[in-house]
């Protein structure tokens, strides 16, 4: 009970600073417009496409990838100031367990990184790119599958570093492979890649979530290009959920 | 019956640095447990391995017979602190920061919203109670902390400099508050701090530590008598001059100067009293005053550590003085 209590708690403060932090939802619209849009409109000959599917059909779930993935990894900064201004003390010396407080801060950032997620999803559909509205219902519990994992690669690296300084270097060296390796911009199969972008790319669980995304938006239209069935992929996705959620309890349990 | 606190040995290093070195502390259940000591002492250290934050590097210790180290979470479920530091979330309200404490910390949902709204009281932020933290001025940030940390009643509580930048009335209301839970919910606390007065009133025992280790320990009343004697305090135009004259010629060694005022302790202060007005006459010193007092936990403090304790914390200094040095700022 007063677990369940500590997570309710928990997560709502995540919740709370998220929707009073405006500038971060205006600008969260931003940079998916552009893409959907400008490079969208630049590449779409550039990749071989079965002809009842358009480049922008295959790109919005790939930017709804990006968008989950940009917004969990950048959770992870939460930590670090909570860190720097001492209220991560208050919750480390609480009598609430590790793991319920690797939960709550977990799943209140996913909530977040879900709501901008839900953002694009609209966003395409405003700018009439053909998916049918009535998978998003599908789509949604898929988005929140995926975001789990992401949100908590950023809080596991976030709870091992001291300060802002390095945060950083995270774009650089997670944010941007993870989001180039996981095919967000391009069908990996149909030919056209080199294998070892695709090999690479198989041990990326973002892959496995764009095209889960894919597999339930675009339908039977993705089938020829899909890696892996919808089953398969919700299965590695979960799986990857599952020891992320192990690594991050431990990691919150040995934080200071 | 067991004690609230008990450490063995109990020690925490930084590299060559020993911040907390093999300290051997009981504390009874249901006293307030006085710590004090010069910055960098090692009160923060000690405390912050009591509650579960720092491992300590070697030694054990016990809180509510919970070992720190294996029973953490044992521990966690019996205590509460007052960081000396600020930790609470400035993006939230001042209420909605005091409902999420008592939320992680288990105060039945039904009693909540009475007990936030007379801390709130007690702290006097009824007015600011729905404003965001960041809104506050650093006082009143640490008056919403202090409330905080009593929403609970936690079997030991730890008040790691519970009242610094507080103005003197708070800190009255805040003492009268502490005493009462301590004996309305038989409450043990463990009380950090600078104040002399404040771990005058407050403390049934205080601890000296300098240097990680501990000086002394003993009731407020029995270490001021262990000094045994009066204090003449004398006010002069030279009272440098004035200390070494009575050091010399008079035989007192224990001589210091305080705010700009000679202080000497001696076992008999009365029939001392003339016998440095002569001296001054005789070497053209104006005394201004001379007033004789009882030893009090500052001169305590100085006698165990060899050190005042304002002297290097920039803390508030109170009256006359206070007055001068702000005029000299
Ligand atoms: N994280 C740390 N790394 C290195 N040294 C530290 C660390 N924390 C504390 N120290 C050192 O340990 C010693 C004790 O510090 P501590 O904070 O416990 O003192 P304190 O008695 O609480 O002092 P104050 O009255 O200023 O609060 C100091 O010399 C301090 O510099
Ligand atoms: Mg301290």
């Amino acid at each position: 009970m007063s677990e369940a209590r500590g997570f309710y708690t928990l997560w709502l403060r995540e919740i709370k600073r998220f929707y009073r932090d405006r500038t971060r939802l205006v600008t969260s619209f931003i940079q998916p417009l552009l893409w959907l849009v400008i490079f969208a409109a630049a590449f779409a000959t550039r990749f071989a496409l079965p002809a009842n599917l358009t480049y922008r059909q295959v790109i919005l779930p790939g930017i709804i990838g990006q968008t989950l993935l940009f917004t969990a990894m950048f959770m992870g900064i939460n930590v670090i100031w909570d860190k720097e201004f001492g209220f991560m003390k208050e919750i480390l010396v609480s009598p609430v367990s590790r793991f319920t407080i690797f939960m709550g801060k977990m799943v209140g950032d996913s909530t977040d990184a879900l709501l901008q997620g839900i953002i694009v999803f609209v966003i395409g559909l405003a700018l009439g790119i053909p998916i049918s509205p009535i998978t998003f219902f599908y789509a949604l519990p898929i988005m929140l599958l995926i975001t789990f994992g992401l949100v908590s690669i950023g809080l596991v690296i976030a709870s091992f570093m001291g300060n802002l300084e390095g945060f950083g270097a995270i774009q650089t060296f997670v944010n941007l492979p993870l989001f180039f390796l996981s095919g967000a911009l391009f069908p990996l199969k149909g030919g056209s890649l080199p294998s070892w972008l695709v090999d690479i790319a198989a041990w990326n669980p973002l892959t496995y979530g764009v095209d889960a995304l894919r597999n339930v938006t675009l339908g039977a239209a993705w089938t020829p290009l899909q890696i892996q069935p919808l089953w398969i992929d919700i299965g590695v996705v979960a799986l990857f959920d599952g020891i992320m959620i192990v690594v991050g309890t431990w990691a919150f349990t040995r934080m200071k | 019956m067991p004690h609230a606190i008990e450490t063995k040995q109990l020690t925490k290093t930084y590299g060559s640095l020993k911040a907390v070195d093999s300290l051997d502390i009981a504390v009874e259940p249901g006293e307030i447990f006085g710590l004090l000591g010069p910055n960098g002492a090692g009160k923060t250290t000690f405390v912050s391995m009591l509650c579960t934050i720092l491992k300590p590097t070697s030694g054990s210790a016990t809180v509510n017979g919970f070992d720190i180290v294996r029973e953490a979470n044992k521990v966690r479920k019996s205590i509460g602190i007052v960081f000396q530091d600020p930790s609470i979330d400035d993006r939230l309200t001042g209420r909605e920061n005091l409902f999420m404490h008592a939320n992680l910390f288990g105060v039945p949902a039904s009693e909540q919203k009475e007990r936030i709204n007379r801390i709130l009281k007690l702290v006097e932020l009824e007015d600011r109670a729905d404003d965001l933290l960041r809104t506050y001025s650093g006082g009143m940030r640490r008056r919403l902390e202090l409330g905080r940390g009593l929403i609970h009643y936690p079997k030991v509580l730890f008040l790691d400099e519970p009242t610094v930048g507080l103005d003197p009335q708070t800190r009255d209301h805040i003492w009268k508050y502490i005493k009462e839970l301590k004996q309305t919910h038989d409450i043990t606390v463990v009380l950090t701090t600078h104040y002399m007065d404040e771990a005058d009133r407050l403390s049934d025992r205080i601890a000296i530590i300098d240097h990680g280790k501990m000086v002394i320990l003993d009731t407020p009343q029995k270490l001021k008598d262990t000094l045994e004697g009066d204090v003449v305090a004398v006010r002069a135009n030279n009272v440098n001059a004035l200390a070494e004259l009575v050091t010399k010629w008079l035989g007192f060694p224990k001589t210091k100067i305080v705010d700009g005022a000679l202080e000497i302790t001696v076992r008999n202060g009365k029939v001392v009293m003339p016998r440095i007005m002569e001296l001054a006459a005789q070497n053209n010193i104006y005394v201004e005053s001379i007033v004789l007092r009882e030893p009090n936990l500052e001169d305590v403090f100085l006698h165990y550590t060899g050190r005042n304790i304002r002297e290097d914390t920039g803390k508030e200094l109170h009256g006359a003085s206070a007055a001068r040095r702000r005029a000299i700022k």
